[in-house]
């Protein structure tokens, strides 16, 4: 019944009758912008396998599926009645969206005393046009991703921070998104974070679904990281396997500044994150993180590209995967140095672990190199677990499997240990265990269900096997 | 008898490591196993561990009176067999406390025993710390990463105190051993003995026998247990040499 259906024309059809609606609120810039990536995408349409960079993402079957697409804010739906994030001792300042949209009981932006605003971008885009002008769509500019066209054109609501010069954040901030529906829905939120320069900020990003339909989200976040400033950036994942979650974070670096990001797919239908982080400046860090542990059929896709476009810079890339089953994991990274950007050092490592013969892993790192007096490295391992640790473990009277399990667990951690959030660190290696036990499945009320055991446990704990 | 190995025939990609050995060892009893190098004692621990990358052509190994070539590697961990490595494996990652806990309360479990909570689990590696005087922060790390030869070796000796084996196979635990490690091994080894375990020491030199005094001494050589004596028998070899033996041999 689907097969003839083209969710492109659908697209296409959707924006043409309904630009009024989406374009509301928008400056004549952003409708500008809008239109361009419009027919961007009218003309291009979605990424194909063919493409260089989408060779591992599989699209094929949301292409002919019928999404709905949530044109307008749903009513108010008070989010304690659905979802609780029960981290244990985690501290944060928690924003929720339900389906794409900001919720919100008429505070669309909250205002700190010390000047941070943080809400809907929807709305921040009328109250704060200056600012949304200034830098959305100027950090996620990238000829390769088709996706972006099309969020461009259809983004309406998303989160939207900005920290003001000097001011650091006292807690992490939390941007919960949740789907919560009946119908399949196509979401395209667009986040803009904005760090001014000497400020700080923490922010944890969780995806997740209260339901089991078909989704497709088309997310895209763009963050700036002024001068001297410093941002973490945690994005946790745990999708069911029909969903379809596109990821593509842009990240522009200004002098001195910091960035870490850490992502971490639990469980996935078919996933594909992007980063791209611009280092604008010199004497900056990007430290960019991810680990995906996937089985059955589950697909991971990682896409990482770092542009030193200015000298005295450093990067590193640390992705480690663990595939089971019939799954796939694969991590493109590319290291891209300027002509001018000598003194850069960038490093780069991905180390992979197929659990079967039936796991397909790709490792495929890019040095892309003009300067001549740089340092970098990149280093891509795909291998079992060590027979000779195994054995010894064994000797112990550890049976094979939990043999395997401390093996993974350990393999994970390097990971893990880069999350400078204590509590955020301790539950997620409280979940990584538990997946590696095969314990993390998806079907509470928010699926991540981190708080579901009162005690946490950060060593593999006999008495739970 | 603990363990009775007879006429055990061993090979590695199809080279012929073990030609016929025979080996008796009875609760309460030391045996040391001499031998020069490449001759098959780390291949015999091995086997008697469980590794199965070697063809095992004839013989049988009893263990408490059970056939032990069928029994899976863990299974005789947790019957009370130890191996002390003369290599051991660096584990990076995994820490040595969540390693101990786990091969601890898995052999409770084997027993029927309750697991061990993370107080009483780290009352009981205090325990045997302070009993081997260990004052080391060992514990606190990757299994064996980046430990020190010497490290490895007392580490060895230190899962053996947790898991309190009733046979206990220590391959060349005192090569690489300062003096005074080498008294506080033996003095854990020796305090570790009861009536109703054993222990095999696998070693190149006389000195620790000093220490540990041995039941018997047996000299492995070219797969086969080729001399058996009293301890004394260390001293001589130490005297005479390998060449001593191919001697007797011949005769
Ligand atoms: N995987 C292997 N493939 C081929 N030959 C092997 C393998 N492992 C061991 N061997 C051979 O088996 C023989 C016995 O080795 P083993 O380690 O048992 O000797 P050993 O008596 O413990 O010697 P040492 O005193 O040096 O520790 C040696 O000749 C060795 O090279
Ligand atoms: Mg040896």
């Amino acid at each position: 019944m689907e097969t003839n259906f083209s969710l492109q024309s659908f697209l296409v059809e959707q924006y043409k009758n309904n630009q009024k609606t989406i374009k509301e609120g928008d400056s004549s810039k952003l409708a500008q912008m809008r239109d361009k990536a419009f027919e961007a995408f009218a003309e291009n349409g979605f990424p194909d396998k063919s493409m260089d960079n989408w060779r591992s993402t599989d699209l094929t079957k949301a292409l002919s599926h019928d999404y709905k697409i949530l044109l307008q804010a749903p009513p108010y739906n008070p989010v304690d009645s659905y979802f609780k994030c029960n981290i244990k001792d985690f501290d944060t300042f928690m924003f929720t969206f339900l389906n794409g949209w900001y919720v919100h009981k008429n505070v669309p932006l909250t205002v700190f005393p010390d000047g941070i605003i943080v809400g809907s971008l929807a709305h921040a885009k009328k109250e704060y046009p200056e600012i949304v002008d200034k830098y959305l769509g100027t950090i996620a500019k990238d000829n390769n991703n088709p996706m972006l066209n099309l969020n461009g054109a259809f983004m309406q609501d998303g989160a939207f921070v900005y920290v003001p010069e000097g001011v650091q954040i006292s807690k992490p901030l939390q941007i919960v998104n949740i789907v919560n529906t009946k119908e399949d829905l196509l979401i395209q939120n667009r986040n803009l974070i904005i760090v001014e320069k000497n400020a700080a900020l923490k922010l944890v990003h969780c995806d997740d679904s209260v339901t089991t339909t078909d989704t497709f989200i088309n997310s895209v976040s763009e963050i700036y990281v002024g001068q001297n400033a410093e941002v973490s950036y945690y994005k946790l994942e745990n999708k069911d396997s029909q969903s379809l979650l596109i990821n593509s974070l842009y990240v522009k670096q200004e002098n001195d500044s910091r960035f870490l990001s850490n992502g971490i797919t639990f469980n996935s239908g078919v996933t594909r994150n992007t980063i791209t982080v611009n280092i604008d400046g010199s004497n900056c860090d990007a430290d960019v993180n991810g680990l995906y542990l996937v089985d059955k059929q589950q697909k991971v896709d990682n896409y990482v590209r770092i542009n030193h476009n200015k000298p005295h810079s450093r990067s590193s890339q640390l992705y480690k995967g663990i595939m089971d089953d019939q799954a796939s994991g694969s991590f493109t990274g590319y290291v891209y140095v300027e002509k001018d950007a000598q003194k850069t050092e960038a490093y780069q490592t991905n180390n992979n672990i197929a659990l079967t013969d039936e796991a397909s892993v790709g490792a495929n790192p890019f040095l892309e190199i003009y300067a001549d007096d740089v340092k970098c490295s990149h280093g891509a391992t795909i291998g079992q677990l060590d027979n000779e640790a195994l054995f010894y473990m064994r000797q112990r009277g550890i049976c094979e499997r939990n043999s395997r399990m401390l093996l993974m667990y350990a393999f994970a951690m390097e990971v893990v240990n880069k999350i400078d959030i204590e509590a955020l660190h301790k539950q997620t290696d409280d979940m990584v265990s538990r997946r590696l036990r095969g314990e993390l499945s998806i079907c509470d009320m928010c699926e991540l269900h981190c708080g579901d055991h009162t005690e946490l446990h950060f060593e593999i704990d006999m008495s739970k096997i | 008898m603990l363990l009775e190995i007879k006429d055990l025939h061993a090979s590695i990609n199809g080279k012929e490591i073990l030609k016929g050995l025979n080996l008796k060892v009875n609760r309460g009893e030391v045996h040391a196993i001499m031998g020069p190098n490449g001759t098959g004692k780390s291949t015999l621990a091995s086997i008697i561990a469980g590794r199965d990358i070697y063809d095992i052509s004839k013989g049988e190994i009893y263990y408490k009176d059970k056939e032990l070539l069928d029994m899976a590697i863990e299974d005789r961990a947790r019957e009370g067999i130890f191996i002390g490595f003369q290599y051991p494996v660096e584990i990076p990652g995994v820490s040595m406390t969540n390693f101990m806990r786990t091969a601890v309360n898995e052999i409770r479990q084997y027993r029927g025993e309750e697991p061990l909570s993370a107080a009483e689990f780290l009352a009981m590696m205090e325990d045997r710390k302070k009993l081997l005087e260990l004052h080391s922060k060992l514990t606190n790390r990757s299994v064996n990463e980046g430990f020190s030869g010497g490290e490895k070796k007392r580490n060895e000796i230190f899962q053996m105190a947790m898991l309190n084996p009733e046979l206990a196979i220590l391959d060349e635990t005192d090569s690489g051993l300062d003096i005074d490690a080498l008294r506080v091994v033996a003095n854990g080894v020796n305090k570790l003995r009861r009536p109703d375990n054993a222990t095999v020491v696998i070693t190149h030199y006389q000195r620790l026998l000093d220490y540990i005094v041995p039941d018997f001494v047996h000299i492995l050589y070219e797969g086969k247990i080729v001399k058996t004596g009293p301890k004394e028998l260390a001293l001589e070899l130490e005297e005479k040499g390998y060449d001593w033996v191919k001697n007797e041999i011949a005769k």
